[in-house]
């Protein structure tokens, strides 16, 4: 593919007996969000820090902007910006020289004052990081991964242990990197995160992708039953179809012939949190 | 940025972080102070039989030069490279394009320069205070000493981070090391004091032989360099460089 960021075919790596990553096929193509999705030791860290270059890999293929990490260079690092899953910043330096710090280790980097308020710190520019709360560090881990201008960014679980309106503010930034063209590889486990961030999913459940696709269609979420539920006469009803439309014009038709009064009436297709706890939970036979 | 200039960038911010923290100043800066200050007090006016007799005040102001050159390399480093790897900052290094010798080439100089300002520091003082002369027709011997124990003790605080495996282990784990061999060195009591079984026991360790060395260019009387003791602290610190390279390690160990 042409303009693939990402490709990756058969990854794998073991720990001793345990093998973390089983088999793995990926493919990111530029400029689009791509979520890895699944439960805590699935295998989503090892598989992210094999493609960052932390760590090799037992067998399968892997290259990341055309270059296979385990052999990358000093040009390649300037390419992709890395947030980790937890780092602190240093307490002693101030949001604004943290950044001047790390623009200093590329060749070409950001303007500072854009980058800064490019994820909303300008006011805190003169604030030592230790006096910043959980949401703002992370902005800060965010705009120093940047300061390089990377083409490639990674996330590893960004708000991971945030409060929600920490994970909005989070959520507000990476959202608006989309329209810097950058391409974004985003692990986490939560459901919503993929949704609301991702233009395509991975689901990985025990060192496997299990099901992928748009947060719309994931999983054959297209094909699962719609759940209509009601309330008749005080009693909850609901049923499962596969054709909501047909069904709902029955049942509605058959309401206003009766003059029955249908409560509550709502018509529920499964959402992705259903779709991934199905994946995700089911044992391997 | 070239090389030399991004070593350049990063010793800026590392000094920038130094004198900004506390405790680091504390320990490296105001501790040896301290120490001079208390030592020349109360042991003032006696004289320690070494080298036909020397003033207590003059004996402390190599001793306690010595220790804070171990303090600003060995102790500081291995203190501060433990935080940072638990921080999961020097992880985050690892992903920029900055080359490993660079970050640890900014760090080292860092200390180094610290260490040459305790020099000036402690020889003022002792001047000031205690009225020791500044022996400045030895002064290129003095700092050629510094340097080689200065480059060891460097070193030897980065191949320590390997045997230490927490953020908190590290305070307890370089004081357990350096504090006994600083008393069974003769840095903090006196030569003539100690059993000569102690002194064999501490010769087996740097410490003792770069006080040596440093009382040596000190003092003068004999030669203005001390070649036997410095080659056991540089063979110390080519060993601690080696430990270094093969167990340094950039990712956190506690999580």
């Amino acid at each position: 593919m042409a303009d693939s960021v990402i490709s990756v075919r058969g990854l794998r790596k073991s720990y001793g007996e345990l093998e973390a990553v089983a088999g793995i096929d990926l493919e990111v193509t530029a400029g689009e969000v791509f979520a890895f999705l699944g439960p805590n030791g699935a295998g989503k860290t090892t598989t992210v820090e094999i493609l960052e270059g932390y760590i090799g890999r037992d067998g399968g293929e892997v290259a990341v902007l055309g270059i296979d990490p385990s052999s990358a260079d000093r040009s390649w690092r300037e390419r992709i910006g890395i947030v980790l899953q937890t780092c602190r910043l240093d307490p002693y330096l101030t949001v604004r020289e943290s950044l001047e710090l790390y623009a200093g280790y590329y060749r070409v980097p950001r303007s500072v004052e854009e980058t800064l308020t490019l994820v909303g710190l300008e006011d805190k520019a003169g604030d030592r990081t230790g006096s910043l709360s959980g949401g703002q560090q992370r902005r800060l881990d965010v705009g120093i991964a940047l300061i390089g201008d990377p083409e490639l960014l990674f996330l590893d679980e960004p708000t991971t242990g945030f409060d929600p309106s920490a994970r909005r503010q989070a959520w507000e930034t990476i959202a608006g990197l989309r329209d810097l063209g950058k391409t974004i590889f985003l692990t986490t486990h939560y459901m919503d995160e993929a949704q609301r961030l991702a233009d395509r999913v991975a689901i990985i459940s025990r060192g496997q992708v299990v099901a992928r696709g748009t947060p719309e269609d994931l999983g054959g979420r297209e094909d699962r039953p719609t759940t209509i539920s009601y309330r008749l006469n005080g009693e909850e009803r609901s049923l499962q179809t596969t054709d909501p439309v047909e069904a709902l014009h029955e049942l509605t038709g058959h309401a206003l012939a009766e003059g029955l009064e249908l409560e509550g009436l709502e018509a529920r297709r499964p959402d992705l949190e259903d779709v991934y706890l199905s994946l995700t939970s089911e044992e391997p036979g | 940025m070239s090389g030399l200039a991004l070593v350049g960038h990063q010793f800026r911010y590392d000094q920038k972080v130094f004198w900004r923290n506390p405790a680091a100043v504390f320990f490296t800066v105001g501790f040896p102070v301290i120490l001079l200050l208390i030592f020349g007090t109360v042991f003032g006016d006696q004289t320690v039989d070494v080298r036909g007799g020397v003033e207590t005040t003059t004996y402390y102001v190599p001793a306690i030069i010595t220790l804070s050159i171990i303090s600003a390399t060995m102790q500081s480093l291995a203190m501060s490279l433990v935080i940072a790897r638990e921080d999961g900052r020097l992880k985050r290094g690892r992903g920029t394009p900055l080359p490993a010798w660079v970050f640890i080439a900014g760090r080292v100089g860092n200390s180094i320069v610290v260490a040459l300002l305790m020099l000036a520091l402690i020889m003022a003082l002792g001047r000031i205070a205690y009225g020791v002369a500044i022996p400045w027709s030895r002064l290129p011997s003095i700092l050629f000493v510094l340097v080689i124990g200065a480059a060891a003790f460097c070193c030897l605080g980065v191949a320590l981070t390997a045997a230490i495996p927490s953020e908190d282990a590290a305070a307890p784990i370089v004081n357990a090391l350096l504090l006994p061999l600083y008393f069974l060195s003769g840095v903090f009591i006196p030569d003539d004091q100690l059993p000569a079984g102690v002194i064999h026991f501490a010769d087996v360790f740097p410490i003792r032989h770069f006080f040596e060395a440093l009382f040596d260019a000190y003092l003068g009387g004999g030669s203005a360099v001390s070649w036997d003791n410095l080659a056991v602290v540089a063979i110390w610190g080519v060993a601690g460089l080696l430990a270094a390279i093969r167990w340094f390690r950039w990712t956190p160990r506690a999580r």
